[in-house]
């Protein structure tokens, strides 16, 4: 148990729920100054380092940089600058192991240092309180300053909130609740001034009413340290700044340090469960980051260091260092005397919510604000895991008041949606209720898994729920389309009727006719009935019928084709939604299919003109005696059936190409453009089609009345 | 090179499942003895009698279950068992009654639901029950009358032999609880003559009091030592108290308040039985429920039913309404205008 001291507070302080008092174990590691660490031979630089998108890569393999040089951008406003920490030449870009709970590889720029250490050029402000606040956030934000606590949010982001007006409270976090780290409290003790002047840029850029430094109650020297900074500010300043720095000592308790804790401890206040304290008019900003704010904005400086905690008694002296982003951890153990031996734990960050390593070659980061090399006996691993009893410790623990027990067997039975009714997901994961369980239940470890279960259930459901209503509205696209269908067949059989009708009537006059001429009573009545059937083939010789049918057939056809076109385009809208791969495939079809419909079109056009003289031939000759058709109406019989032969065909094309677009239509097209440009050249030809169609009809509707 | 991988937490409080059942049996003692001192060495032997029955009930059912057997065992959950048995039952309790009840608790009431954690209801109480309904006879008749009331004090061999049933027992050991006398005695006299009988002491009941207060003392150590939660014995003696004072008050008619808290099992019962977590509620709310429904039962079973305790079938019942409790008790979360509770807010249609 580390010395507390007192300290009358301005402020009346709340009591969070729950919280336990670990072993601090932070005396260790603060018994000398900050040290330096030697320049690596190489600086494994993640591209991600921060909260939100990893950054874009601005340099190539073998290109020379210097110290604090861009090396890749910002992509996106949730994302963070990354510089060279130091000059030399980039090796690779490669994907190493990075300092993540996953324990994944990702993308980083290896960069073989020159030893010169040679910065670029850096843009200095001397004035930097009287900087226009456009410039100071941008400043910020090409420095690739992100939350040096632990999230890793970038700052610059926290600085302009949505609802800057509403904002009442700059929190500035020096608690460090987490046992073993002191990089905070250090950082404090020999960087306070500088500390206090970035809190002066964030105070000017948010104009809060208030301004509070929490600091826990075992930071004495810390404390003294900001006190001895405070006085000596307000001896040199000439008036008093407008954001007077209000110090708040708080009681030592973990998790203190959260930034939902810290709120209610300093407020009274909560953050809303999903919500951010920008909601209740609160910006929480890290010491450390305001220190990295003061170095960027008035010397030019990017984040390249921080300083981090060596601890655990691996170390032969643990102490803090300054260190270089991108210094593999490897370096800084070989430096100060760590060797750990295999299957023992390298924990990046503290003992209550840090993560082992894999690798020791991984590298330092934005959020590296502890390394510890504990010896098995120091942080022993789990015994083997009791049966809960429902002691109800964990509940008692919870700074969150959740029922971590309840949420454990929720959890272990894969009851997901009680366990989110159960607020699971206001769990902090600081892991109070598994430091005090008697049964050593991983119960963090639990409802960490149960959280990636039921994000990626969200992401399912959102797939399928897209899903669904694509389906949905193609059922509902085809039931339409066979309504219309039903209504054109009965239009159609309702036309054809009529010309039964009417064909009858012919063939009865004609049958008059040819009774009167021969005057041959039937033998008997099944002879007639041939002898008649024969005499009516002969008659329905396709010189006087055929014409009018196969107008008929070839309009039967044109419609056909535009319910085809019709749909087809419908498919194309829906394919243009998704996105096929066989569209060349599908491209091909309709160009084919386009060549068949100008053939449609063409023999349509001849046959419009063609077979209407034969027609107003045969009307004209109503005599009996026609038996034989002549030659000339032969041929066109032919052309005819050649003609709708091609109909034929260019129907099956068309199913063929709808069948492909269905394809198109669960797949995803690309170049959706260029099958609906084939579409509307084969709708324009489709239109001339049925205005020759038309005035074919036109012409033999003048003839009939002829 | 290859590091271990795990998850965080890295460190943990040193206390384990096996140290809480080491100080819940721990503060037992004080109980235990000054029950010895007035009634006699019954329950010292029936302590002893129960706590190896639970062990080779246990061990066999987790030979049968195939489970470690020293890793279950060394948890003390079993003894525990056997200790608050060895405690509830009369001291003169025939060692069949012993045995019947513990080997019940072990085998039927809690490895038979899955061992430690799973068991619904109070593995003590549920073999205290069965006895007190299977054997009335052997269950009423064996309390100890105050050892200073008899004319030696019970030597060990005496006891024993009684209890094994090799020389009956003597009548001037055994005799009506003063619970029991007070109950039946008061519908035909008054406070003032009721009380003239010895076994009531000078002050509440002889004996009983200091065996009450043993028990309230080593609870209050288990709570300061914070390995019970303070709202189900509160709830417990709150729901005692309220309608003793409410419906007892004039002390002619009914058992008063004094007898309720400190002549029977109540503070045996508000800190060591109905504090069981395992078949209690897990709301620190829910717990004053609990504990309340086992005191206002108790108060309820005590005044109107057969029996002159009731703490075993008060907190038998109210294990059953343990999860409802749960559900209608959750807290409120931070971040939270209001605490979710009853059966899911709505069911998503």
């Amino acid at each position: 148990m580390q010395e507390r001291f007192t300290h009358k507070n301005q402020r009346a302080l709340y009591d969070f729920h729950g919280g336990i008092h670990p072993e601090e174990n932070k005396w260790q590691s603060t018994q000398g100054a900050v040290q330096n660490v030697t320049l690596p031979s190489t600086l494994i630089v993640p591209l991600q380092q921060h909260a939100g998108k990893p950054a874009k890569v601005l340099v190539n393999m073998g290109d020379s940089v210097l110290k604090g040089q861009l090396i890749a951008e910002a992509d996106g406003v949730i994302s963070a600058n990354v510089h060279a920490p130091s000059s030399g030449v980039v090796r690779e870009i490669a994907e190493h192991p990075i300092a993540h709970p996953s324990g994944l590889e990702a993308n980083c720029i290896v960069i073989d240092t020159d030893g010169a250490d040679n910065w670029c050029e850096l843009e200095q402000h001397v004035d930097y309180l009287n900087l226009p606040r456009e410039q100071v956030l941008r400043i910020v934000r090409s420095s690739g300053i992100s939350g040096m606590g632990g999230a890793g949010f970038p700052t610059d982001v926290k600085l302009h909130p949505a609802n800057l007006k509403q904002l009442n409270t700059l929190i500035i976090n020096g608690i460090e609740c987490e046992p073993y780290i002191t990089a905070d409290d250090m950082l404090m003790r020999t960087y306070a001034d500088e500390m206090l002047r970035g809190i002066e840029i964030m105070a000017r850029l948010l104009e809060p009413k208030q301004v509070v430094l929490a600091i826990e109650d075992n930071k004495q020297h810390a404390f003294e340290a900001i006190q001895a900074a405070l006085a000596e500010k307000r001896s040199h300043a000439s008036a008093p700044s407008p954001y007077e720095v209000e110090l708040a000592v708080i009681p030592t308790k973990y998790p203190s340090g959260g930034e939902k804790q810290l709120i209610y401890v300093l407020t009274g206040l909560e953050v809303p469960s999903g919500g951010i304290p920008a909601d209740i008019g609160i910006v929480c900003q890290n010491v450390a980051t305001a220190r990295a704010v003061y170095r960027a904005v008035r010397y030019g400086e990017p984040l390249i260091s921080r300083i981090t905690t060596l601890a655990g008694d691996r170390f032969e002296q643990p102490c803090n260092v300054e260190a270089l982003l991108g210094t593999p951890i490897s370096h800084l153990l070989a430096e100060f005397n760590c060797k750990p031996a295999k299957r023992e734990k390298i924990i990046i960050g503290g003992p209550m919510m840090g993560y082992t390593i894999e690798q020791i070659e991984t590298a330092l980061v934005k959020t590296t604000n502890c390394i510890l090399a504990p010896e098995e006996q120091e942080l022993p691993n789990d015994e083997f895991a009791q049966a809960c009893i429902r002691c109800g410790l964990c509940t008692e623990a919870c700074p969150a008041e959740l029922l971590p027990q309840q949420l454990y067997w929720f959890t272990r039975s894969h009851e997901y949606e009680k366990a989110e009714h159960h607020n699971l997901f206001d769990c902090i994961e600081c892991g109070a209720c598994a430091y005090v369980c008697p049964s050593s239940i991983p119960l963090v470890q639990h409802y960490r898994h149960a959280k990636g279960e039921i994000k990626a259930k969200q992401l399912e459901t959102e797939k399928s729920d897209r899903a669904r209503v694509r389906f949905e509205a193609r059922q509902e696209r085809l039931e339409r389309e066979t309504k219309e269908k039903e209504v054109k067949r009965k239009a159609r059989a309702e036309t054809a009727a009529k010309l039964q009708a009417e064909k009858q009537k012919q063939q009865a006059e004609a049958e008059n006719n040819s009774e009167t001429a021969a005057a041959k009573p039937p033998i008997d009545s099944k002879k007639a009935a041939i002898e008649a059937a024969l005499a009516r083939k002969a008659q329905t010789s396709p010189a006087v019928e055929t014409p009018q049918a196969s107008l008929e057939e070839l309009k039967t056809a044109l419609e056909k084709t535009e319910a085809k076109l019709e749909k087809m385009i419908d498919a194309l809208e829906d394919a243009k939604a998704n996105a096929p791969d066989n569209v060349a495939k599908l491209q091909r079809a309709v160009e084919k299919n386009q060549l068949r419909v100008n053939q449609a079109k063409q023999n349509l056009e001849k046959a419009v003109s063609a077979p209407s003289s034969p027609q107003i031939q045969a009307q004209e000759t109503v005599s009996p005696d026609i038996q034989t058709p002549e030659p000339k109406e032969e041929a066109s019989q032919v052309d005819l059936s050649e003609l709708k032969n091609n109909i034929d065909k260019a129907e099956a094309k068309l199913e063929k190409m709808r069948d492909a677009l269905k394809d198109a239509q669960e797949n995803a097209p690309d170049n959706v453009e260029k099958l609906q440009r084939a579409v509307t050249k084969n709708e324009t030809r489709v239109k001339a089609a049925q205005t020759a169609y038309e005035s074919a009809l036109a012409a033999n509707g003048g003839s009939n009345e002829a | 090179m290859s590091l271990m991988m795990k998850s965080s937490p890295h460190t943990k409080q040193n206390q384990s499942t096996a140290s809480i059942m080491r100080w819940v049996i721990l503060l037992c003692v004080p109980g235990l003895l000054v029950q010895s001192y007035f009634f006699g060495w019954g329950n010292l032997h029936n302590v002893l009698l129960c706590v190896v029955t639970a062990i080779a009930s246990e061990a066999a059912i987790l030979a049968l279950r195939k489970r470690p057997i020293s890793f279950f065992i060394s948890d003390y959950s079993a003894i525990l068992t056997g200790v608050l048995l060895g405690i509830a039952l009369p001291p003169f309790a025939p060692w069949w009654v012993s045995v019947i009840a513990t080997s019940f608790s072990i085998v039927f009431v809690k490895q038979l639901y899955g061992g430690l954690g799973y068991n619904p209801f109070n593995p003590a109480m549920a073999g205290y029950a069965l006895v007190l309904i299977s054997f009335p006879l052997a269950m009423t008749t064996t309390w100890s009358t105050p050892t200073s009331l008899q004319s030696e004090f019970p030597s060990i061999s005496q006891t024993v032999q009684a209890i094994w049933e090799i020389e009956s027992v003597p009548d001037s050991y055994t005799g009506a609880t003063p619970l029991d006398v007070y109950k039946h005695e008061i519908g035909v006299g008054t406070q003032e003559s009721v009380q003239a009988d010895p076994i009531f002491g000078n002050y509440i009941a002889l004996g009983w009091e200091w065996v009450n207060i043993a028990f309230l003392l080593g609870g209050l150590g288990l709570l300061v030592l914070r390995i019970i939660p303070w709202q189900t014995p509160v709830g417990v003696i709150v729901g005692i108290a309220l309608p003793a004072l409410i419906f007892s008050a004039d002390a002619d008619q009914a058992v008063p308040l004094s007898l309720h808290l400190f002549a029977g099992a109540t503070m045996f019962g508000a800190f060591f039985i109905a504090t069981d977590p395992v078949s209690s509620s897990t709301t620190p709310r829910g717990r004053l429920v609990f504990g309340f429904g086992i005191g206002l039962l108790t108060y309820i079973i005590r005044s109107f039913g057969a029996y002159p305790d009731a703490i075993a079938f008060a907190v038998l019942l109210m294990n059953f309404a343990a999860p409802l409790i749960d559900v209608y008790t959750q807290p409120r979360s931070y971040g939270h205008n209001k605490a979710k509770r009853g059966p899911k807010a709505k069911e998503k249609v």
